[in-house]
Protein backbone atom coordinates (compact mmCIF):
# COMPACT_ATOMS: atom_id res chain seq x y z
CA UNK A 1 0.00 0.00 0.00
CA UNK A 2 1.51 3.23 -1.01
CA UNK A 3 0.89 4.56 2.66
CA UNK A 4 -0.75 7.05 3.63
CA UNK A 5 -0.92 5.70 7.37
CA UNK A 6 1.48 3.72 9.08
CA UNK A 7 0.74 0.07 10.53
CA UNK A 8 0.73 1.65 13.76
CA UNK A 9 -1.22 4.28 12.96
CA UNK A 10 -3.58 2.41 11.44
CA UNK A 11 -4.09 -0.43 14.64
CA UNK A 12 -4.44 2.45 16.85
CA UNK A 13 -7.20 4.16 14.80
CA UNK A 14 -9.07 0.66 14.49
CA UNK A 15 -8.52 0.36 18.56
CA UNK A 16 -10.32 3.89 18.55
CA UNK A 17 -13.01 3.74 15.84
CA UNK A 18 -14.11 -0.29 16.82
CA UNK A 19 -17.44 -0.47 18.54
CA UNK A 20 -17.16 -1.67 22.18
CA UNK A 21 -19.28 -4.47 24.22
CA UNK A 22 -21.95 -3.18 26.22
CA UNK A 23 -20.31 -3.26 29.78
CA UNK A 24 -23.27 -1.72 31.58
CA UNK A 25 -25.38 -4.25 29.79
CA UNK A 26 -23.52 -7.73 29.73
CA UNK A 27 -22.55 -6.65 33.36
CA UNK A 28 -26.26 -7.05 34.58
CA UNK A 29 -26.54 -9.96 32.31
CA UNK A 30 -23.60 -11.91 33.58
CA UNK A 31 -24.72 -10.92 37.28
CA UNK A 32 -28.24 -12.39 36.84
CA UNK A 33 -27.46 -15.69 34.82
CA UNK A 34 -24.22 -16.28 37.28
CA UNK A 35 -26.49 -15.54 39.83
CA UNK A 36 -29.63 -17.78 39.33
CA UNK A 37 -27.58 -20.69 38.08
CA UNK A 38 -25.60 -20.37 41.64
CA UNK A 39 -29.25 -20.22 43.14
CA UNK A 40 -30.37 -23.02 41.64
CA UNK A 41 -26.97 -25.16 43.24
CA UNK A 42 -27.55 -23.54 46.56
CA UNK A 43 -31.20 -24.74 46.38
CA UNK A 44 -29.57 -28.43 45.22
CA UNK A 45 -27.31 -28.32 48.32
CA UNK A 46 -30.19 -27.17 51.23
CA UNK A 47 -32.18 -30.31 49.54
CA UNK A 48 -29.80 -32.89 50.11
CA UNK A 49 -28.48 -31.32 53.72
CA UNK A 50 -32.70 -31.51 54.52
CA UNK A 51 -32.42 -35.18 53.95
CA UNK A 52 -29.22 -35.38 56.16
CA UNK A 53 -26.54 -35.38 53.92
CA UNK A 54 -23.30 -34.94 55.20
CA UNK A 55 -21.01 -32.40 53.93
CA UNK A 56 -18.88 -33.85 51.18
CA UNK A 57 -21.83 -36.24 50.39
CA UNK A 58 -24.34 -32.45 49.83
CA UNK A 59 -20.87 -31.08 48.06
CA UNK A 60 -20.75 -33.52 45.52
CA UNK A 61 -24.20 -34.52 44.87
CA UNK A 62 -24.64 -30.79 44.26
CA UNK A 63 -21.98 -30.84 41.87
CA UNK A 64 -22.87 -34.07 39.86
CA UNK A 65 -26.51 -32.37 39.56
CA UNK A 66 -24.92 -29.64 38.41
CA UNK A 67 -22.77 -30.57 35.29
CA UNK A 68 -25.86 -32.88 34.54
CA UNK A 69 -28.09 -29.99 34.23
CA UNK A 70 -25.48 -28.55 31.90
CA UNK A 71 -25.23 -31.18 30.22
CA UNK A 72 -28.69 -31.77 29.81
CA UNK A 73 -29.30 -28.25 28.57
CA UNK A 74 -26.83 -27.91 26.50
CA UNK A 75 -28.04 -31.40 24.35
CA UNK A 76 -31.96 -29.79 24.15
CA UNK A 77 -29.67 -26.67 22.77
CA UNK A 78 -30.88 -24.39 25.14
CA UNK A 79 -26.87 -23.27 26.69
CA UNK A 80 -25.57 -21.70 23.85
CA UNK A 81 -28.55 -19.12 24.28
CA UNK A 82 -28.03 -18.88 27.92
CA UNK A 83 -24.66 -18.54 27.28
CA UNK A 84 -24.85 -15.99 24.70
CA UNK A 85 -26.78 -13.79 26.99
CA UNK A 86 -25.07 -14.53 30.31
CA UNK A 87 -21.49 -14.42 28.93
CA UNK A 88 -19.06 -15.13 31.83
CA UNK A 89 -22.07 -15.35 34.16
CA UNK A 90 -23.41 -18.99 32.02
CA UNK A 91 -19.48 -20.28 31.64
CA UNK A 92 -17.40 -19.47 34.56
CA UNK A 93 -20.22 -21.90 36.67
CA UNK A 94 -19.55 -25.71 37.06
CA UNK A 95 -23.13 -25.73 34.19
CA UNK A 96 -20.50 -23.70 31.76
CA UNK A 97 -17.57 -26.10 32.36
CA UNK A 98 -20.31 -29.35 31.36
CA UNK A 99 -21.17 -27.63 28.33
CA UNK A 100 -17.71 -26.99 27.03
CA UNK A 101 -17.05 -30.69 27.57
CA UNK A 102 -20.93 -31.96 25.89
CA UNK A 103 -20.68 -29.32 22.46
CA UNK A 104 -17.60 -30.59 21.11
CA UNK A 105 -18.76 -34.15 22.21
CA UNK A 106 -21.84 -32.97 20.01
CA UNK A 107 -20.46 -31.14 17.09
CA UNK A 108 -17.85 -34.01 16.36
CA UNK A 109 -19.95 -37.03 16.69
CA UNK A 110 -19.54 -37.01 12.43
CA UNK A 111 -15.77 -37.51 12.73
CA UNK A 112 -16.53 -40.77 15.01
CA UNK A 113 -16.28 -42.09 18.16
CA UNK A 114 -12.64 -42.27 18.31
CA UNK A 115 -11.06 -39.09 16.53
CA UNK A 116 -14.09 -37.48 16.99
CA UNK A 117 -15.71 -37.27 20.26
CA UNK A 118 -13.03 -38.93 21.90
CA UNK A 119 -10.55 -36.35 20.81
CA UNK A 120 -11.60 -33.51 20.30
CA UNK A 121 -14.42 -33.01 23.17
CA UNK A 122 -11.92 -31.45 25.65
CA UNK A 123 -10.97 -28.62 22.94
CA UNK A 124 -11.99 -26.22 24.95
CA UNK A 125 -11.70 -27.62 28.57
CA UNK A 126 -8.36 -29.32 27.88
CA UNK A 127 -6.49 -26.21 28.85
CA UNK A 128 -8.90 -25.65 31.72
CA UNK A 129 -8.30 -29.29 33.04
CA UNK A 130 -4.27 -28.92 32.11
CA UNK A 131 -3.61 -25.89 34.25
CA UNK A 132 -6.24 -26.71 36.67
CA UNK A 133 -4.77 -29.93 37.72
CA UNK A 134 -1.41 -28.15 37.72
CA UNK A 135 -1.85 -25.45 39.83
CA UNK A 136 -3.61 -27.98 42.46
CA UNK A 137 -0.91 -30.03 42.54
CA UNK A 138 1.68 -26.88 43.01
CA UNK A 139 -1.29 -25.71 45.98
CA UNK A 140 -0.88 -29.33 47.21
CA UNK A 141 3.43 -28.94 47.29
CA UNK A 142 3.10 -25.52 48.68
CA UNK A 143 0.91 -26.63 51.23
CA UNK A 144 3.20 -30.03 51.98
CA UNK A 145 5.62 -28.24 52.42
CA UNK A 146 4.32 -25.70 54.46
CA UNK A 147 3.19 -28.10 57.04
CA UNK A 148 7.10 -29.70 57.15
CA UNK A 149 8.58 -26.38 58.02
CA UNK A 150 5.96 -24.95 60.62
CA UNK B 1 -5.84 -10.35 -26.61
CA UNK B 2 -6.45 -8.41 -23.31
CA UNK B 3 -3.53 -5.17 -22.40
CA UNK B 4 -2.31 -3.95 -19.25
CA UNK B 5 -3.03 -0.96 -17.47
CA UNK B 6 -0.81 1.12 -15.63
CA UNK B 7 0.47 -1.39 -12.39
CA UNK B 8 -2.27 -3.82 -11.62
CA UNK B 9 -5.09 -3.77 -13.61
CA UNK B 10 -6.05 -5.93 -17.16
CA UNK B 11 -8.43 -4.29 -19.79
CA UNK B 12 -10.47 -7.73 -21.18
CA UNK B 13 -10.29 -7.06 -25.34
CA UNK B 14 -13.17 -9.79 -25.70
CA UNK B 15 -15.40 -8.86 -22.59
CA UNK B 16 -17.08 -11.90 -21.34
CA UNK B 17 -20.72 -11.50 -20.35
CA UNK B 18 -22.36 -12.70 -17.62
CA UNK B 19 -25.18 -14.98 -19.00
CA UNK B 20 -27.28 -16.09 -15.74
CA UNK B 21 -26.50 -16.07 -12.26
CA UNK B 22 -28.16 -18.37 -9.17
CA UNK B 23 -27.92 -18.15 -5.38
CA UNK B 24 -29.39 -20.39 -3.09
CA UNK B 25 -29.47 -19.38 0.80
CA UNK B 26 -29.67 -20.69 4.26
CA UNK B 27 -33.09 -19.48 6.35
CA UNK B 28 -31.76 -16.61 8.45
CA UNK B 29 -30.40 -15.17 4.91
CA UNK B 30 -33.79 -16.05 3.98
CA UNK B 31 -35.14 -13.86 6.02
CA UNK B 32 -33.23 -11.27 5.45
CA UNK B 33 -33.70 -7.73 3.06
CA UNK B 34 -32.83 -10.07 -0.23
CA UNK B 35 -35.37 -12.65 0.09
CA UNK B 36 -36.91 -11.81 -2.82
CA UNK B 37 -33.85 -12.54 -5.48
CA UNK B 38 -32.77 -15.39 -4.61
CA UNK B 39 -33.47 -18.98 -6.34
CA UNK B 40 -33.99 -21.15 -2.83
CA UNK B 41 -33.89 -20.74 0.37
CA UNK B 42 -33.17 -24.32 2.39
CA UNK B 43 -34.69 -24.12 5.70
CA UNK B 44 -32.31 -27.19 7.05
CA UNK B 45 -29.09 -26.59 8.10
CA UNK B 46 -28.41 -29.98 6.75
CA UNK B 47 -29.70 -29.34 3.67
CA UNK B 48 -30.96 -33.03 3.89
CA UNK B 49 -27.15 -34.04 4.38
CA UNK B 50 -25.87 -35.78 7.11
CA UNK B 51 -22.85 -33.10 7.90
CA UNK B 52 -22.74 -29.64 7.83
CA UNK B 53 -19.64 -29.96 5.12
CA UNK B 54 -21.72 -31.87 2.65
CA UNK B 55 -24.57 -29.84 3.51
CA UNK B 56 -22.57 -26.87 1.75
CA UNK B 57 -21.52 -29.12 -0.94
CA UNK B 58 -25.30 -29.97 -1.44
CA UNK B 59 -25.96 -26.48 -1.85
CA UNK B 60 -23.05 -25.15 -3.97
CA UNK B 61 -23.93 -27.95 -6.59
CA UNK B 62 -27.61 -27.37 -6.55
CA UNK B 63 -26.56 -23.48 -7.34
CA UNK B 64 -24.60 -24.25 -10.18
CA UNK B 65 -27.25 -26.37 -11.53
CA UNK B 66 -29.98 -23.64 -11.34
CA UNK B 67 -27.29 -21.29 -13.33
CA UNK B 68 -27.25 -23.48 -15.60
CA UNK B 69 -30.42 -24.12 -16.10
CA UNK B 70 -31.23 -20.34 -16.52
CA UNK B 71 -28.39 -19.69 -19.07
CA UNK B 72 -29.73 -22.43 -21.28
CA UNK B 73 -26.75 -24.00 -21.55
CA UNK B 74 -26.22 -27.93 -20.46
CA UNK B 75 -22.85 -29.10 -18.57
CA UNK B 76 -21.19 -30.28 -21.82
CA UNK B 77 -20.85 -26.54 -23.02
CA UNK B 78 -19.21 -25.95 -19.76
CA UNK B 79 -14.58 -25.89 -20.55
CA UNK B 80 -13.95 -25.30 -16.69
CA UNK B 81 -15.68 -24.77 -13.69
CA UNK B 82 -13.60 -21.96 -11.16
CA UNK B 83 -14.92 -22.32 -7.81
CA UNK B 84 -13.74 -22.20 -3.82
CA UNK B 85 -14.74 -22.20 -0.33
CA UNK B 86 -13.55 -21.76 3.33
CA UNK B 87 -12.89 -24.75 4.34
CA UNK B 88 -9.66 -26.72 4.42
CA UNK B 89 -8.60 -28.36 1.17
CA UNK B 90 -11.50 -26.14 -0.73
CA UNK B 91 -14.10 -29.54 0.92
CA UNK B 92 -17.37 -27.91 -0.36
CA UNK B 93 -16.03 -27.10 -3.86
CA UNK B 94 -13.83 -30.47 -4.34
CA UNK B 95 -17.10 -32.43 -3.29
CA UNK B 96 -19.78 -30.60 -5.12
CA UNK B 97 -18.38 -31.45 -8.46
CA UNK B 98 -16.88 -34.73 -8.05
CA UNK B 99 -19.90 -35.94 -10.01
CA UNK B 100 -20.05 -33.23 -12.56
CA UNK B 101 -18.22 -34.37 -15.63
CA UNK B 102 -16.58 -31.00 -15.98
CA UNK B 103 -12.85 -29.38 -15.63
CA UNK B 104 -12.39 -27.86 -12.15
CA UNK B 105 -10.53 -25.54 -11.13
CA UNK B 106 -10.57 -25.13 -7.02
CA UNK B 107 -9.69 -21.47 -6.21
CA UNK B 108 -8.60 -20.49 -2.38
CA UNK B 109 -9.21 -16.02 -2.30
CA UNK B 110 -10.87 -16.77 1.68
CA UNK B 111 -13.73 -14.29 1.31
CA UNK B 112 -12.27 -12.98 -2.04
CA UNK B 113 -12.99 -16.03 -4.00
CA UNK B 114 -15.84 -14.70 -5.67
CA UNK B 115 -14.03 -12.15 -7.77
CA UNK B 116 -10.65 -14.22 -7.96
CA UNK B 117 -13.00 -16.67 -10.15
CA UNK B 118 -14.54 -14.00 -12.22
CA UNK B 119 -10.97 -12.56 -13.40
CA UNK B 120 -9.41 -15.57 -13.81
CA UNK B 121 -12.61 -16.98 -16.23
CA UNK B 122 -12.39 -13.52 -17.72
CA UNK B 123 -8.68 -13.96 -18.57
CA UNK B 124 -9.46 -17.37 -19.53
CA UNK B 125 -12.52 -16.70 -22.09
CA UNK B 126 -10.33 -13.36 -23.32
CA UNK B 127 -7.59 -15.47 -24.18
CA UNK B 128 -9.66 -17.94 -26.53
CA UNK B 129 -9.03 -20.92 -24.18
CA UNK B 130 -12.19 -20.78 -22.86
CA UNK B 131 -15.98 -20.05 -24.29
CA UNK B 132 -17.67 -20.72 -21.32
CA UNK B 133 -17.25 -21.22 -17.93
CA UNK B 134 -18.63 -21.53 -13.92
CA UNK B 135 -17.82 -19.14 -11.19
CA UNK B 136 -18.71 -19.85 -7.68
CA UNK B 137 -18.23 -19.84 -4.30
CA UNK B 138 -20.04 -20.73 -1.14
CA UNK B 139 -19.74 -20.92 2.63
CA UNK B 140 -21.97 -22.36 5.41
CA UNK B 141 -22.20 -20.80 8.80
CA UNK B 142 -21.92 -24.04 10.63
CA UNK B 143 -18.73 -25.55 9.03
CA UNK B 144 -17.29 -22.79 9.34
CA UNK B 145 -17.75 -22.41 12.76
CA UNK B 146 -16.70 -25.73 13.63
CA UNK B 147 -13.49 -24.90 11.38
CA UNK B 148 -12.82 -21.30 12.66
CA UNK B 149 -14.83 -21.16 16.35
CA UNK B 150 -16.48 -23.20 18.22
CA UNK B 151 -18.53 -26.02 18.81
CA UNK B 152 -22.45 -24.91 17.78
CA UNK B 153 -23.51 -25.47 20.82
CA UNK B 154 -20.66 -24.13 23.29
CA UNK B 155 -22.89 -21.15 24.48
CA UNK B 156 -20.09 -17.70 24.35
CA UNK B 157 -20.65 -14.14 23.66
CA UNK B 158 -19.66 -12.68 20.16
CA UNK B 159 -17.39 -9.31 20.11
CA UNK B 160 -19.37 -6.84 18.51
CA UNK B 161 -16.35 -6.22 15.17
CA UNK B 162 -17.76 -10.16 14.63
CA UNK B 163 -19.64 -11.01 11.53
CA UNK B 164 -21.48 -13.85 10.99
CA UNK B 165 -20.69 -16.63 8.05
CA UNK B 166 -23.38 -16.48 5.36
CA UNK B 167 -25.22 -19.93 4.26
CA UNK B 168 -25.20 -20.28 0.54
CA UNK B 169 -23.97 -20.34 -2.95
CA UNK B 170 -23.45 -17.90 -5.52
CA UNK B 171 -22.99 -19.14 -9.52
CA UNK B 172 -22.74 -17.37 -12.44
CA UNK B 173 -22.25 -19.07 -16.25
CA UNK B 174 -19.32 -16.69 -18.01
CA UNK B 175 -19.77 -17.01 -22.05
CA UNK B 176 -17.64 -15.12 -24.93
CA UNK B 177 -21.02 -14.05 -26.32
CA UNK B 178 -24.65 -13.55 -25.56
CA UNK B 179 -27.05 -11.62 -24.02
CA UNK B 180 -25.71 -9.78 -20.15
CA UNK B 181 -23.97 -7.46 -18.55
CA UNK B 182 -20.06 -7.43 -19.47
CA UNK B 183 -16.85 -7.90 -17.61
CA UNK B 184 -14.77 -5.18 -19.41
CA UNK B 185 -11.89 -4.60 -16.66
CA UNK B 186 -10.20 -6.29 -13.83
CA UNK B 187 -7.68 -5.30 -10.98
CA UNK B 188 -6.21 -8.26 -9.36
CA UNK B 189 -5.52 -7.17 -5.52
CA UNK B 190 -1.83 -7.50 -3.70
CA UNK B 191 -1.71 -9.07 -0.09
CA UNK B 192 -1.90 -6.05 2.12
CA UNK B 193 -1.38 -6.67 6.08
CA UNK B 194 -1.88 -3.77 8.05
CA UNK B 195 -0.81 -5.79 11.67
CA UNK B 196 -4.21 -6.68 12.42
CA UNK B 197 -4.61 -9.75 14.54
CA UNK B 198 -7.93 -9.68 16.24
CA UNK B 199 -9.12 -12.57 14.31
CA UNK B 200 -13.13 -11.16 15.50
CA UNK B 201 -12.01 -8.07 13.29
CA UNK B 202 -11.77 -9.25 10.47
CA UNK B 203 -13.20 -6.40 8.45
CA UNK B 204 -10.56 -4.03 9.87
CA UNK B 205 -8.11 -6.99 8.13
CA UNK B 206 -9.25 -6.66 4.67
CA UNK B 207 -10.11 -2.94 4.38
CA UNK B 208 -7.19 -1.63 3.87
CA UNK B 209 -6.94 -4.29 1.09
CA UNK B 210 -9.80 -3.27 -0.61
CA UNK B 211 -8.92 0.47 -0.09
CA UNK B 212 -4.98 -1.08 -2.09
CA UNK B 213 -7.20 -2.18 -4.87
CA UNK B 214 -10.00 0.46 -5.42
CA UNK B 215 -6.89 3.38 -5.34
CA UNK B 216 -4.73 1.12 -7.78
CA UNK B 217 -8.11 0.56 -10.11
CA UNK B 218 -8.86 4.54 -10.55
CA UNK B 219 -5.22 5.49 -10.90
CA UNK B 220 -4.85 2.50 -13.35
CA UNK B 221 -8.07 3.62 -15.49
CA UNK B 222 -7.98 6.92 -14.56
CA UNK B 223 -11.52 6.89 -13.00
CA UNK B 224 -12.87 8.80 -10.19
CA UNK B 225 -15.52 7.04 -7.90
CA UNK B 226 -18.31 9.45 -10.15
CA UNK B 227 -17.77 6.85 -13.13
CA UNK B 228 -19.42 4.02 -11.00
CA UNK B 229 -23.01 3.10 -10.49
CA UNK B 230 -22.12 1.48 -7.77
CA UNK B 231 -18.87 0.00 -5.81
CA UNK B 232 -19.54 -3.02 -4.17
CA UNK B 233 -17.10 -4.58 -1.66
CA UNK B 234 -17.39 -7.93 -0.49
CA UNK B 235 -17.66 -8.47 3.24
CA UNK B 236 -16.61 -5.58 5.36
CA UNK B 237 -19.48 -5.38 7.26
CA UNK B 238 -20.24 -2.04 8.79
CA UNK B 239 -16.87 -1.21 10.73
CA UNK B 240 -14.60 -2.59 7.95
CA UNK B 241 -16.85 -0.20 5.46
CA UNK B 242 -15.86 2.66 8.32
CA UNK B 243 -12.42 2.23 7.86
CA UNK B 244 -12.36 1.79 3.68
CA UNK B 245 -13.91 5.05 4.16
CA UNK B 246 -11.60 6.80 6.01
CA UNK B 247 -8.26 5.30 4.49
CA UNK B 248 -9.94 6.13 1.26
CA UNK B 249 -10.51 10.17 2.53
CA UNK B 250 -7.12 10.19 3.29
CA UNK B 251 -6.23 9.73 -0.20
CA UNK B 252 -8.54 12.23 -1.11
CA UNK B 253 -11.24 9.80 -2.53
CA UNK B 254 -14.86 10.21 -1.48
CA UNK B 255 -16.93 6.91 -2.21
CA UNK B 256 -19.98 9.64 -1.35
CA UNK B 257 -23.42 7.28 -1.75
CA UNK B 258 -21.97 5.02 -4.14
CA UNK B 259 -20.63 2.39 -2.00
CA UNK B 260 -22.32 -0.81 -0.53
CA UNK B 261 -21.29 -3.98 1.14
CA UNK B 262 -22.52 -7.44 0.21
CA UNK B 263 -22.09 -8.18 4.13
CA UNK B 264 -24.45 -5.01 5.56
CA UNK B 265 -26.88 -5.72 2.21
CA UNK B 266 -27.85 -8.80 2.97
CA UNK B 267 -28.72 -9.40 6.50
CA UNK B 268 -30.56 -6.47 8.42
CA UNK B 269 -28.24 -5.22 10.73
CA UNK B 270 -30.03 -4.11 13.32
CA UNK B 271 -32.94 -6.58 13.47
CA UNK B 272 -30.76 -10.09 13.07
CA UNK B 273 -28.13 -10.04 15.29
CA UNK B 274 -25.10 -11.00 12.81
CA UNK B 275 -22.51 -8.04 14.47
CA UNK B 276 -21.01 -5.74 11.92
CA UNK B 277 -22.51 -8.12 8.87
CA UNK B 278 -22.31 -11.17 6.66
CA UNK B 279 -19.19 -12.72 5.88
CA UNK B 280 -18.13 -15.58 4.07
CA UNK B 281 -17.01 -16.49 0.35
CA UNK B 282 -20.91 -16.90 0.19
CA UNK B 283 -21.89 -13.44 0.87
CA UNK B 284 -20.82 -11.39 -2.11
CA UNK B 285 -20.86 -14.43 -4.70
CA UNK B 286 -24.51 -14.98 -3.89
CA UNK B 287 -25.45 -10.90 -3.74
CA UNK B 288 -23.57 -10.57 -6.66
CA UNK B 289 -25.31 -13.55 -8.31
CA UNK B 290 -29.08 -12.36 -7.66
CA UNK B 291 -29.72 -9.19 -6.54
CA UNK B 292 -26.72 -6.87 -8.64
CA UNK B 293 -27.56 -8.95 -11.38
CA UNK B 294 -31.08 -8.25 -10.83
CA UNK B 295 -30.28 -4.68 -10.78
CA UNK B 296 -28.47 -5.01 -13.97
CA UNK B 297 -31.43 -6.62 -16.10
CA UNK B 298 -33.67 -3.91 -14.90
CA UNK B 299 -31.01 -1.49 -15.91
CA UNK B 300 -30.82 0.18 -12.50
CA UNK B 301 -27.08 0.34 -12.67
CA UNK B 302 -25.18 -0.13 -15.73
CA UNK B 303 -21.44 -0.05 -14.35
CA UNK B 304 -20.51 -1.31 -10.90
CA UNK B 305 -16.39 -2.11 -9.63
CA UNK B 306 -17.33 -5.55 -7.72
CA UNK B 307 -14.45 -6.17 -5.18
CA UNK B 308 -14.90 -9.21 -3.02
CA UNK B 309 -12.20 -9.15 -0.35
CA UNK B 310 -10.91 -11.91 1.98
CA UNK B 311 -8.97 -12.46 5.00
CA UNK B 312 -6.07 -15.06 4.45
CA UNK B 313 -6.70 -16.10 7.72
CA UNK B 314 -4.61 -19.35 9.21
CA UNK B 315 -6.31 -20.31 12.71
CA UNK B 316 -2.44 -22.23 13.00
CA UNK B 317 -0.34 -18.47 12.16
CA UNK B 318 -2.58 -16.61 14.24
CA UNK B 319 -2.24 -19.14 17.25
CA UNK B 320 1.85 -18.21 16.59
CA UNK B 321 1.00 -14.84 17.24
CA UNK B 322 0.48 -13.43 13.50
CA UNK B 323 -1.25 -10.79 11.64
CA UNK B 324 -3.92 -11.27 9.33
CA UNK B 325 -3.17 -10.63 5.83
CA UNK B 326 -5.95 -9.20 3.59
CA UNK B 327 -6.60 -9.13 0.01
CA UNK B 328 -9.11 -7.67 -2.40
CA UNK B 329 -9.49 -8.17 -6.26
CA UNK B 330 -11.96 -5.82 -8.40
CA UNK B 331 -14.05 -6.75 -11.55
CA UNK B 332 -15.66 -4.21 -13.27
CA UNK B 333 -19.02 -5.31 -15.32
CA UNK B 334 -21.02 -2.87 -17.18
CA UNK B 335 -24.36 -2.83 -19.14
Amino acid sequence: MKKQISKHEYQRLVDEKAPGSHYVKNLFAAFITGGAICSVGQIVMLVFKNFGADKETTASATSIIMIFIGAFLTGINIYDEIGKFGGAGASVPITGFSNSIVSPAMEFKKEGHVMGVGAKMFLIAGPVLVYGIFASVVAGLVYFIWKQVM
Amino acid sequence: MAKRLGSQTIILDKQPVILSGAGIVGKKEGDGPLSRYFDDVVDDEYAGEKTFEAAESRILRDTFIKALEKSGKSSTDINIILSGDLLNQCTAASYAFRDVDTPYLGLFGACSTMSESLAIASMLIDGGSVDYAVCAASSHFCSAERQFRYPLEFGSQRTPTSQWTVTGAGAVILGKEGQGPKITCITPGKIIDEGIKDSNNMGAAMSPAAYDTIRSHLIDTGRSVDDFDMILTGDLGSFGSTMLRDLLNRSNIDLKNKHKDCGMIIFDLEKQGVGCGGSGCGCSAVVLSTYILNLFMQGAIKRLLFIATGALLSPTRIQQGETIPGIAHAVLIEA
